[in-house]
């Protein structure tokens, strides 16, 4: 069923998939090459690709409203963190890339199962309740690893070993976009952009909204989970203060920004606000006050998103 | 027992200002079906009103003294009702008819924008100030308890607003108008109700509410900051949603009862850590259970 609706576009996905994996893996082998500043950076692209990517499902595709994208990061990145720490002394080192990928598997399953839990309770209702409820979940995600002394607590989880590199980042990276292009475009993911149009008009067709939306947000979270657990490996340091309110904020606005649905202009926000901050260093103390007014702005001029120009109806991502 | 009635005083009290936020979040919510994110920062804002103020008003009544107060409560709560009002006028009025998600966001994009530029060294600053000490205080000792004036002043402060605002929504032409346009906006308007002034009046009603609680919940706390606001904001919205969200009974009971549950929680040893993340449990569990509240009704979206 799923290939009769709209086959090109899966097809195409595809091809930029294996593009995306092979391109990552081709540039990993030279990243010996690049200084570690502008690896981090690059690295910190892919992470927030893979971000941003997923929360579209949830914001954009879904029409749905999360403010706790850091808190599924968070719960991604201790897990998978916790477990590589303890498994790498005990397994020979050419096991490492197994474990880091049983690990980031672990820590996107425990983040969509959280996703589950927060999902199904706010997701019943209309969309204010889900913002409010994540914002929430953030906050019981720090209150709940401050008191867990196996995670470091309130100190910070440290000397987690460095195994995200450039080809992880991205591989990950151009599966989170390849899996979102083509759930949306599935039949069955005609279904999130029908509840995302009208809810009442998509359960009256016989679809569900809210199994659809808790799939978006469980999914969403899952990713999240994958990113957190690169972002663990990759900065080799956890702490509870780095993945509050204002972790999540950046997510969103790279959604708003790139255009909510928009795939390819999500990727472009992603790694525009990645860049931006760094560049603009000097400007850092206006940076929350400019994406405020960023968010304010678009709402209201250019609700369709900064990075996308032609809008066509559908949502064919 | 002792313990028992000491907790009862502290919740109370804590319950009290939550109960005064979640009339403004749920104000609004009646007027215009959507989540003021803004709110609690026009609260942060009303606190950082009496701070300017009290030099200026001490200088002609002496602080701490209960004219000054007063006088610093009513020019706080008329500054953020103008605020509150202009917030609507230019953020959620050009968005009237648009998706409801779009509202939404440019709600926190408000919130947002409001707490970053106060942090700014230029506006606030982002460190604590001491907040200035408005009211004569004193510890009544009953028995075993301890009372702090600062408890009473909150108590008796909230009983009479929530009385006040009863009065208006039940007994005033305006509080009908407002009751007109939560329960159908066309059908108000057909009848003649200015819609946008019923809505300015909303937000201004609960911005000079939230400048109240901002200022009594200064007072008891150590100081005053450009976030003070989330938090509390956050649990009066939990206590909204708890008493029903758009019932105004349902927002002081929901207010009382959260800031009990907090305080009573806070109290045992081994939950005591976890006493943040208590409201929100409590959101989740009434969203489960009962999504409509203890007080509000169960509607049914219409097409």
């Amino acid at each position: 069923m799923s290939s009769t609706l709209n086959p090109s576009s899966t097809v195409g996905a595809k091809r930029w998939l294996i593009a995306g994996i092979a391109l990552a893996v081709v540039v990993s082998m030279f990243s010996a090459q690049f200084n570690r500043y502008h690896l981090g950076i690059i690295i910190d692209i892919g992470i927030n690709i893979i971000l941003a990517v997923s929360l579209n499902l949830i914001n954009g595709h879904t029409g749905q409203f999360s403010l706790g994208h850091a808190g599924f990061m968070a719960v991604g990145g201790y897990t998978a963190a916790k477990i590589s720490l303890v498994a790498s002394p005990l397994l020979p080192p050419a096991l490492q890339p197994v474990i880091f990928l049983f690990a980031l598997l672990a820590g996107g399953g425990l983040a969509a199962l959280t996703g589950l839990g927060v999902g199904v309770p706010s997701l019943r209702l209309r969309g204010d309740y889900l913002a409010i409820v994540t914002l929430g979940f953030g906050e019981i995600i720090r209150v709940i690893v401050q008191n867990m002394e196996s995670v470091g607590a309130a100190s910070g989880l440290k000397g987690i070993p460095k195994f995200t590199t450039l080809g992880w980042t991205f591989s990950l990276a151009a599966v989170t976009i390849y899996f979102v292009t083509a759930l949306v475009n599935s039949t069955y993911g005609r279904g999130f952009i029908a509840v995302s149009d009208d809810e009442v008009a998509a359960s009256s067709m016989g679809i569900n909204p809210v199994r659809y939306k808790v799939t978006a947000f469980v999914t969403g979270a899952f990713f999240a989970g994958i990113a957190g657990g690169l972002y663990a490996h990759h900065k080799q340091f956890l702490s509870p203060t780095g993945f509050d309110f204002l972790k999540s904020i950046d997510i969103v606005v790279m959604v708003i920004l790139g255009g909510m649905g928009r795939t390819a202009g999500v990727v472009v926000a992603a790694i525009v606000l990645t860049l931006l901050p760094e560049v603009l260093r000097q400007f850092s103390e206006y940076r929350m006050i400019i994406y405020s007014l960023l968010i304010i702005v678009l709402m209201m001029a250019r609700p369709q998103g900064l990075f996308t120009w032609n809008r066509k109806k559908g949502g064919a991502a | 027992m002792d313990w028992l009635l000491q907790q009862l005083i502290n919740g109370l009290a804590l319950g009290s200002i939550y109960a005064l936020i979640a009339l403004g979040y749920t104000m609004v919510y009646g007027v215009l079906r959507f989540i003021n994110f803004a709110h609690a920062d026009v609260l942060m804002l009303g606190a950082y009103a009496a701070y300017f103020l009290a030099p200026a008003v001490g200088g002609i009544f002496p602080l701490p003294s209960f004219t000054g107060t007063l006088i610093i409560l009513l020019l706080s709560a008329m500054i953020c009702a103008g605020i509150g009002i202009l917030i609507e006028i230019l953020a959620y009025r050009p968005l009237r008819h648009r998706p409801r998600l779009t509202v939404l966001i440019t709600a926190i994009g408000v919130s947002l924008l409001i707490e970053f530029t106060c942090q700014h060294k230029a506006v606030f600053g982002a460190d604590t100030k001491p907040f200035p000490q408005l009211l004569p205080e004193h510890d009544f000792n009953l028995g075993g308890l301890v009372i702090s004036s600062n408890d009473l002043v909150v108590v008796v402060t909230t009983l009479l607003l929530l009385g006040i605002m009863w009065f208006i929504v039940q007994r005033t032409k305006m509080g009908t108008a407002m009751r007109a346009v939560s329960f159908n906006q066309q059908a108000a308007a057909l009848m003649g109700i200015n819609i946008n002034r019923i809505i300015s009046f909303t937000f201004g009603l609960g911005s000079a509410l939230a400048a109240v609680a901002g200022i009594l919940y200064a007072m008891k706390a150590p100081g005053i900051d450009p976030l003070m606001g989330v938090q509390p904001g956050l649990r009066a919205f939990i206590a909204a949603v708890l008493g029903g969200i758009g019932s105004l009974p349902g927002a002081a009971l929901g207010g009382l009862l959260l800031g009990l549950l907090e305080t009573f929680a806070g109290g045992i040893s081994g939950l005591s850590n976890y006493r943040d993340g208590i409201a929100f449990a409590i959101l989740i569990l009434i969203l489960l259970f009962k999504p409509a509240g203890l007080l509000g009704k169960a509607t049914i979206e219409k097409v």
